[in-house]
């Protein structure tokens, strides 16, 4: 029969000789493998001290843009929860009133936004929907919680710390040790 | 009333050197389990447990804190009194085994000449050989009550094994016996320290065939067929929960510890430090530096035995039996042979 691959190789059935019939020499042999491999370097991460480096198209968990004046960017047109495939999104639009110009970007704003983490699959649709860079995904990953309630993440949760009125909570955020 | 006039002074330390020995055995032990479990790790590329305590040094205890405050299980089915003795009766007869070893020469104290051996028994082997054999009722009787039919096939497994090893083990030990015309243990030591070789030299196929089967009869991969966890689902031990289970566990280290110390003793010169002339130091310090070269030499047998774990797999059952029986008895016997002829020889 034609072989398929040339990686078959064809089984050895020649008697074994009175020393490999001993096996006391192959298993000196196997134990100087075992002995070497203590001079091996270990690949272990140690992760709470260390963490391995994420990519840098690592998809995480999300935030909610502002811009430099420190106004949210979410108009609420519901384009991400439209191009998300495990619908996680909802939100609530509402009408910017006067005197909010400085919280709000334009006149329409997500007066609620809520991401259900557990439905989450991180593949970043919702940023490249969004027509108002307001949704990013960001390098850090969902952290455990005790209730499923928990992680279904609402405004005060993604929303990234004001640039202008919070620099410290932004630098936490942004991992620089404020 | 001169009947009960016994000698206090020398019941007192016989007494605290068991204490200690004890004592000491099973601390080694713990830390035997955790040696395990480093060397596995170490020989895998791994870093091996490391956060309890500083180099994970704390580990065993915190091991032996999880098994105590485990849920104890006695199953309804089974027979409760042999239930409990099984673990208990392993224990024991694992722990016996060090009334014999002479773990160091005498130390000079109070004007007293303390012995470091609990009992110099003049067929000191013959009694290891009994209490080893006495091992396996342990596991027997443990399998037995279970009421489980992986666990009395475990048994059975563990029985037939020992009783098989058991053999070439004595037959090794009579070539040995032969060589040094006694059977104490402390006699047979000093003979090594005193004289120009250890018994190794002239033992070497003795000792292969003595370690072979000392690996045998503590259960130790790759002869660790009574536990065999893919086909037995944990063998003798499964019922066994809490430290019961510990007790299981923790006799095959002893039993390890053990069988280093007399292979240490029998052919590897016990307390002797070689190119050290103990005469240049005090006697009591000598006596010290006895102690430590023995447990220096069981930690190096204790190691091989966890390197061999680490690298072999476990044989197949008849693989075991073939091995037993038609390879280690008949070299066993030829190596008495042998060194029956070349003693007649010298003559």
């Amino acid at each position: 029969m034609q072989a398929l691959t040339n990686k078959s190789i064809a089984v050895n059935r020649t008697p074994m000789t009175i020393w490999e019939r001993l096996y006391l020499i192959n298993i000196i042999k196997g134990m100087m493998i075992t002995f070497s491999h203590m001079f091996k370097k270990q690949p272990t991460i140690r992760y709470p001290e260390q963490k391995r480096e994420f990519s840098p198209v690592f998809r995480g968990l999300h935030v909610l843009n502002r811009d430099e004046q420190g106004r949210e960017n979410c108009t609420a047109c519901g384009l991400c929860a439209v191009a998300c495939p495990a619908e996680a999104i909802t939100m609530e639009a509402a009408e910017r009133q006067e005197g909010e110009e400085h919280l709000y970007k334009e006149e329409k704003y997500a007066a609620k936004y809520e991401i259900n983490m557990l439905r989450c699959i991180f593949c970043g649709l919702c940023e490249e929907a969004c027509p108002k860079d307001a949704i990013y995904l960001s390098e850090t990953f969902a952290p455990a919680n005790y209730t499923r309630k928990g992680f279904i993440y609402d405004k005060n949760d993604l929303l990234i710390p004001n640039t202008l009125t919070n620099a410290t909570a932004l630098a936490q955020a942004k991992g620089v040790e404020a | 009333m001169t009947l009960l006039a016994l000698d206090w002074a020398f019941m007192m330390e016989k007494l605290i050197l068991i204490i200690i020995i004890v004592f000491a055995s099973l601390g080694i032990a713990l830390y035997t389990t955790f040696g395990e479990r480093k060397v596995a790790a170490i020989l895998q590329d791994r870093p091996g447990p490391n956060r309890a305590g500083p180099f994970g040094l704390l580990q065993p205890l915190a091991d032996g804190l999880k098994l105590i405050m485990k849920e104890e299980i006695i199953p309804t089915a089974s027979s409760k009194w042999l239930f409990i003795l099984g673990p208990g009766l392993a224990m024991t007869a694992s722990l016996m085994t060090c009334a014999v070893i002479p773990w160091g020469t005498a130390l000079h104290l109070f004007g007293r000449t303390i012995e470091l051996q609990i009992a110099d028994v003049n067929i000191g082997i013959l009694y290891v050989f009994a209490v080893v054999s006495m091992g396996v009722y342990g596991i027997m009787i443990g399998g037995w009550a279970s009421n489980n039919k992986f666990s009395l096939m475990s048994a059975l497994r563990a029985a037939s094994q020992a009783i098989s090893y058991e053999i070439a083990m004595g037959l090794a030990l009579i070539a040995l016996l032969m060589t040094t015309g006694t059977l104490s243990l402390k006699t047979i030591v000093a003979d090594q320290v005193s004289g120009h070789y250890w018994n190794v030299v002239y033992q070497p196929l003795g000792f292969l065939i003595f370690f072979i089967c000392a690996m045998a009869e503590c259960n130790r991969t790759p002869f660790d067929l009574p536990e065999a966890e893919n086909e037995l689902n944990f063998g003798y031990h499964q019922e066994y929960s809490s430290m019961k289970l510990g007790f299981y566990l923790f006799a095959e280290y002893v039993n390890m510890i053990m069988s280093s110390a007399i292979m240490a003793s029998m052919y590897f010169g016990g307390y002797d430090l070689p190119f050290f002339d103990e005469s240049t130091v005090a006697p009591n310090i000598a006596a010290m530096i006895g102690v430590g070269t023995l447990l220096l030499k069981i930690v190096l047998f204790i190691f091989l035995f966890m390197w061999i774990r680490w690298t072999i797999p476990r044989f197949r059952y008849d693989q075991l039996m073939n091995l037993g029986w038609k390879k280690m008895i008949p070299l066993a016997l030829f190596n008495m042979l042998l060194t029956g002829a070349l003693i007649l020889s010298k003559l």
